[in-house]
């Protein structure tokens, strides 16, 4: 086990470099000084500012300082907004993107596994159909498109919940909601199907012989093992939801690190594109090695074989 | 053996004429036919696919959409950027039948401009997934060994790397535009093909018929090309087909957040950014079109790939 928690934190770490590697390169090579624009086209100016940022050092020094900052978590100035740093939107935007995104994981998980469950159960019939209908359509319906929809009709047609901002309760539905429905989608689709591979396995048949309630079989038994693969797809699907904010942010107006994320993309505001990108993926990278680790300890299987024999 | 009762009914007629009969010449081809004809692999897969409706349903959309993407623009009067402002925001009518936008441009045309910008990007990123992971998976699986772990460690570190965000991050650099946003979506997605295709060589290459291919003193080259490849088409084409999906997805996510195709393409995505104000002021259709043609495509590559899934596996085959 300690072997195999070694070999992931490595790869993860290499991960790590490759990315903030990744974003140096293309941060030295955008065309043009970031400061070459017509409020700073002073030379002295431009000078003291490229002095001011390391800039008139050569690369691998300012390759040394870039790691160096962000293993310090400083990810660097904004060029467009003047006096804001990476850091100060970090602090502004992500509590509340964290919540977003922590909500719509609990209700996906939670939900997906149990419409899956449900859907096994009454395998071919009437709900079944009903439910796995509903999750393809909800795998096919961008989160974009779903989130205009909700607001077209449960805010402005129906009125029933406020269409944008992030203040109340009542406001989270809407985006929640839009969020949550592709990975629920997702889940289900995947219970379900493992759950009616592990339902005809014997030692569920065991389990029922020897009286246990179905509820015990259910929750107990075949669960355990039908929920690995869930837990193998959570790393993709924290990437996925993580990603989503940036649009549903945007569309309800919510002051989260998405949305500025967005916004900088839009006015290129470069340093904090990759700043922002840096720690988005530190974050994810991190999630994944985590995903991992849960998934080595649930599932007995891999201290056995861990010579590569684990196919994710 | 028949009972007695039977045996009456049957009557025998006094004489059969000679005439009824006639000599035939033996088939020697026909001769040692088998009733039931044999169907191959991908006849037995097809016949299997033909029965999922959902599949043949997503199939056959597809089938009509790539005609209209092809002919659509073609049969339609108008040109897809022509602006025509006192026009703006007709409803859908005899002359315009998906209505016209807040630039007076024709919905109906910009659609199936929208599909082949939409189609074009999604089969050229799963082409160029298949074929970088054919050869890195193929070579992966086949030499096995340090080769092996080394090219699967790559694999694992860039399989790390999240996949919209590199996307992301190149496309502000190097611009948006048709070209570089297939370079983005394909530069870390052919991770998962090449897995998948590892996957399947490291376990058919050791099989009997490999071996005796080797044995004869086959090429390298050839039996991957003759023993290894065809075994390995099932999976490699649904994971195609759910390639192209979540390539058509990020072409119409990155449109959203500004890094889309640039005017004046018109691909889904830029469509439906543009009318998401109009939706709330009741120009539904300028919303409408674009949002059903990504959701029914994306529907139908689903559930596509889920009747192919079952039509290829070896093991449903009855």
């Amino acid at each position: 086990m300690l072997k195999y928690i070694f070999k992931r934190l490595l790869i993860m770490i290499v991960t790590l470099w490759v990315i903030i590697t990744l974003t140096f390169v293309l941060m030295v090579n955008i065309p043009g000084s970031p400061f070459n624009t017509d409020q700073s086209s002073n030379a002295t100016v431009q000078a003291n500012l490229e002095a001011h940022y390391n800039l008139d050092q050569p690369y691998y020094i300012q390759y040394l300082l870039y790691i160096k900052s962000i293993v310090t978590f400083e990810f660097g100035p904004s060029i467009k907004q003047p006096n804001q740093t990476v850091n100060d939107l970090l602090s502004r935007g992500f509590p509340i993107s964290f919540e977003l995104g922590i909500i719509t994981i609990a209700l996906a998980v939670v939900s997906g596994v149990l419409i899956g469950i449900i859907a096994a159960l009454r395998h071919n019939g009437f709900l079944d159909y009903l439910t796995m209908g509903i999750a393809v359509l909800g795998i096919s319906i961008p989160n974009f498109i779903l989130a205009t929809i909700l607001i077209q009709q449960l805010a402005v047609n129906l009125e029933i919940f406020p269409a944008a901002t992030w203040r109340s309760p009542a406001h989270m539905v809407l985006p929640i909601l839009a969020l949550a429905t592709g990975p629920m989608a997702i889940i289900a689709r995947l219970t379900r199907s493992t759950m009616l591979e592990v339902l005809t396995q014997d030692y569920i048949k065991m389990a029922k012989a020897k009286g246990l309630s179905p509820w015990k079989v259910i929750f107990k038994h075949a669960l355990r093992n039908a929920l690995m693969p869930v837990v193998t797809i959570m790393g993709t699907l924290f990437a996925g939801i993580l990603t989503g904010t940036f649009v549903i942010e945007q569309i309800f107006a919510i002051p989260g690190m998405g949305r500025y994320f967005v916004e900088s993309i839009n006015q290129r505001d470069y340093p904090v594109i990759m700043g922002t990108t840096v720690f988005y993926s530190a974050f994810l990278i991190i999630m994944l090695f985590l995903v991992d680790i849960v998934y080595g300890i649930l599932d007995p299987r891999i201290k056995m074989h861990q010579k590569g024999g684990r196919s994710r | 053996m028949k009972p007695e009762k039977e045996m009456e009914h049957f009557e025998t007629p006094a004489a059969i004429p000679d005439e009824w009969f006639s000599w035939k010449e033996k088939d020697k081809e026909k001769m040692e036919e088998v009733s039931r004809p044999s169907l191959s692999y991908w006849q037995d897969a097809w016949r299997r696919l033909v029965k999922n409706k959902m599949a043949m349903l997503g199939l056959i959309f597809l089938v009509l959409l790539t005609i209209m993407a092809i002919f659509g623009p073609v049969i339609s009067p108008y040109e897809v950027n022509r602006q025509d402002l006192p026009n703006q925001y007709q409803p859908p009518s005899m002359e315009h039948w998906f209505g016209t936008d807040n630039a007076g441009r024709d919905v109906f045309t910009r659609t199936w401009y929208g599909a082949r910008i939409s189609l074009f990007v999604g089969l050229v990123a799963a082409l160029i997934d298949v074929t970088i992971g054919i050869i890195w998976g193929g070579i992966s699986g086949y030499k096995g060994g340090r080769t092996d772990n080394v090219m699967m460690r790559m694999i694992e570190v860039l399989y790390g790397l999240p996949y919209l965000l590199v996307v992301i991050l190149l496309l502000v650099v190097l611009g948006p535009s048709l070209g570089t946003i297939i370079l983005a979506l394909t530069i870390t997605g052919w991770v998962g093909m090449a897995r998948i295709v590892r996957g399947q060589v490291l376990q058919i290459k050791n099989y009997e018929f490999v071996l005796a291919s080797k044995s004869f003193g086959t090429k390298t080259s050839r039996i991957i090309r003759k023993n290894l490849l065809p075994n390995t088409m099932g999976p490699i084409i649904v994971q195609m087909t759910l390639t192209v999906p979540s390539a058509i997805f990020a072409e119409a996510f990155l449109s959203f957040i500004g890094l889309g195709i640039q005017a004046p393409f018109a691909s889904w995505g830029v469509m439906a950014n543009d009318s998401l104000g109009a939706i709330l002021s009741g120009n539904w259709w300028t919303l409408f079109f674009p949002a059903f043609f990504i959701s029914f495509t994306m529907f139908a590559f689903n559930v596509l790939g889920d009747g192919l899934q079952d039509a290829l596996d070896p093991k449903l085959r009855k």
